[in-house]
């Protein structure tokens, strides 16, 4: 949870994903699109990744990837981050964090 | 082969009457035939705004592609025993082979063509009333009659192809496996083949039986095959019926929408209704998740919607940014800021489809390596076994992400949906709904008309 909490911290937008994992790469598709560079850590290729899946789940994350970060703040999963972008909210939620400016 | 032979049978333009058959025959299981056939012929003829009735032809359709479904599994095999087989039977004596030759194999394929022709021919003389409404009163006649030789030609043909397998068969069973040019062919040697070809027709035989079944009961196929099959099968059948089910109420309270923005009424009102018709739409979305866990290809495959439909289907449904983008025009007059939430709204769709679509091509790829990827090892057999196994076990953990995929498209659309609400006035959303449903229902009208159009 620390590492987790760490990386979170370390950029405005942070994604972890699995290399395997299709939808982690629609979801950072959808940022790179929306102009924020999100930091992308896989936990297959990090040496605590089961520690750190274990750590998502027990923030409700499920599926564990992918899991978003805004501001240091954890956003949700592929779900939550279809809906906010729907009613607006991501864009502002990225704005807020100085993700993106427009 | 019973597929086969109903095509010879029929020239194309009897063969898409009779497929325009299978949705009345449904429709006759289903209720109220006259009705429902005049309801079905005006929607195929009556121009301008298509204002359906409480059954917007997902009946037929349901059955239509149940029908479809089983048929084409039968054609399958009945060419894969066709095709490589005159003797099934390996052993016995020559008088069962002969008695038994008859009523196993191929020829029960004969037996069941008969019922075969006699249904088409029972659905021709049924399709008189469809094609009667559809076309000129003058082509009547000229149908009857050209149907009459067609169906006489069909049987003769039959006839004559029966007694030429008839002859094979005696040929085959007298001499039973002395028959050199058979046994001598290494296949016929080998038990395992032999097994094969003896499951390959009992299959044909249990799908046979399927189809009768289904033609009795219309919806419902209990399959007494494996487990896997009838589960995946069944997931289908029932997400059809479902779907058919909830397009039939859709229609009703679209009815009841549109009556209501006739007949000026409240606000308040409209809100009910449409509140209404949001949860409602919200079902079908629970309902293809569902369907989604149970057999998700069937979901893609989009088999559950009308062909025009499925022209324009993308991740087991349709597009929101498209349709927003239809919208758009017909909702007029929007406010300044109305026009920037609905563009934003069409902006954020697309970003999303793209996003998801990406995900999809991702997955194609990744799923096309694993397969592709040769287990070119130095290792004994056991290691590429061991190799196999790994590849298939990573490609089916693969297909089973297409779940999550559906589920996040569906999100999209249901999210989509709520949002136009949001923006919209409540008299702009009882428009936009109703615009919504013309479209939808427009294309179903579209693919009834694509199917029954004469062809020669």
């Amino acid at each position: 949870m620390d590492r987790v909490k760490d990386l979170a911290s370390k950029k405005a937008a942070v994604i972890f994903t699995k290399s395997s994992c299709c939808m982690c790469h629609s979801i950072t598709q959808l940022f790179y699109e929306l102009g924020a560079s999100p930091a992308v850590h896989e936990l297959d290729n990090d040496p605590y990744g089961r520690q750190m899946e274990w750590a998502l789940r027990s923030l409700g994350c499920n599926p564990s990837v992918p899991a978003v970060f805004i501001g240091g703040k954890f956003v949700g999963s592929s779900k939550d981050v279809i809906s906010l972008h729907v009613d607006g909210s991501l864009k502002q939620l990225l704005m807020d964090a100085k993700a993106i400016w427009f | 082969m019973p597929e086969a032979s109903r095509v010879d049978s029929f020239c194309l333009s009897d063969f898409d009457q009779s497929i325009g058959n299978h949705l009345e025959n449904a429709v006759e299981l289903s209720g109220n035939p006259v009705n429902n056939s005049l309801k079905v012929s005006s929607q195929t003829i009556s121009p301008g705004p298509v204002h359906l009735g409480t059954s917007d032809r997902l009946p037929i359709s349901v059955d239509r592609s149940s029908f479809m479904y089983l048929e084409d599994r039968l054609s399958l095999l009945a060419q894969k025993v066709q095709s490589t087989n005159h003797i099934i039977i390996p052993s016995g004596d020559t008088e069962n082979q002969e008695g038994s030759a008859m009523a196993d194999a191929s020829p029960r394929t004969d037996i069941s063509t008969d019922a075969d022709t006699d249904d088409k021919n029972q659905r021709f003389d049924g399709s008189q009333s469809l094609a009667a409404v559809a076309s000129d009163s003058s082509d009547r006649s000229k149908d009857k009659t050209d149907q009459k030789t067609l169906r006489r030609l069909a049987q003769n043909r039959e006839a004559a192809r029966k007694s030429r397998l008839r002859k094979k068969f005696l040929q085959g069973s007298r001499s039973g496996y002395g028959n050199s040019s058979f046994v001598s062919s290494g296949r016929m040697q080998n038990p395992a083949y032999v097994q094969q070809l003896e499951s390959s027709r009992l299959k044909l035989t249990q799908l046979e039986q399927e189809l009768q079944r289904a033609r009795q009961q219309g919806i419902f196929i209990s399959s007494s095959g494996d487990q896997a099959h009838s589960m995946s099968g069944n997931g289908a059948m029932q997400f059809d019926v479902e779907y058919a089910r909830w397009l039939e109420e859709q229609n009703r309270q679209i009815n009841e929408l549109r009556a209501a923005v006739n007949s000026h009424a409240s606000d308040t009102e409209l809100r009910m209704i449409i509140d209404g018709i949001l949860a409602h739409y919200d079902d079908i979305f629970r309902l293809k998740g569902v369907a989604a866990k149970a057999d998700v290809f069937h979901l893609l495959s989009g088999m559950w919607k009308t062909p025009a439909e499925r022209c324009f289907l993308w991740l087991g449904g349709f597009r929101s940014s498209e349709l927003l983008k239809l919208l758009v025009n017909q909702l007029e007059p929007l406010t300044e800021q109305q026009l920037v939430g609905i563009t934003n709204l069409q902006q954020s769709s697309q970003q999303a489809e793209d996003a998801l679509s990406q995900g999809m091509e991702a997955l194609q790829q990744s799923l096309a390596e694993t397969l592709s990827s040769g287990s070119l090892g130095s290792s004994g057999s056991s290691g590429n076994v061991a190799n196999y196994m790994g590849q298939m076990a990573m490609a089916m953990g693969k297909l089973g992400t297409l779940e999550g995929f559906i589920r996040q498209a569906d999100n999209l659309r249901q999210q989509t949906l709520q949002q136009m609400h949001r923006i919209l006035t409540t008299r702009q959303s009882a428009r936009a709904l109703l615009a919504i449903h013309d479209y939808f229902s427009r294309l179903r009208a579209l693919s009834s008309l694509w199917l029954a159009r004469p062809r020669d």
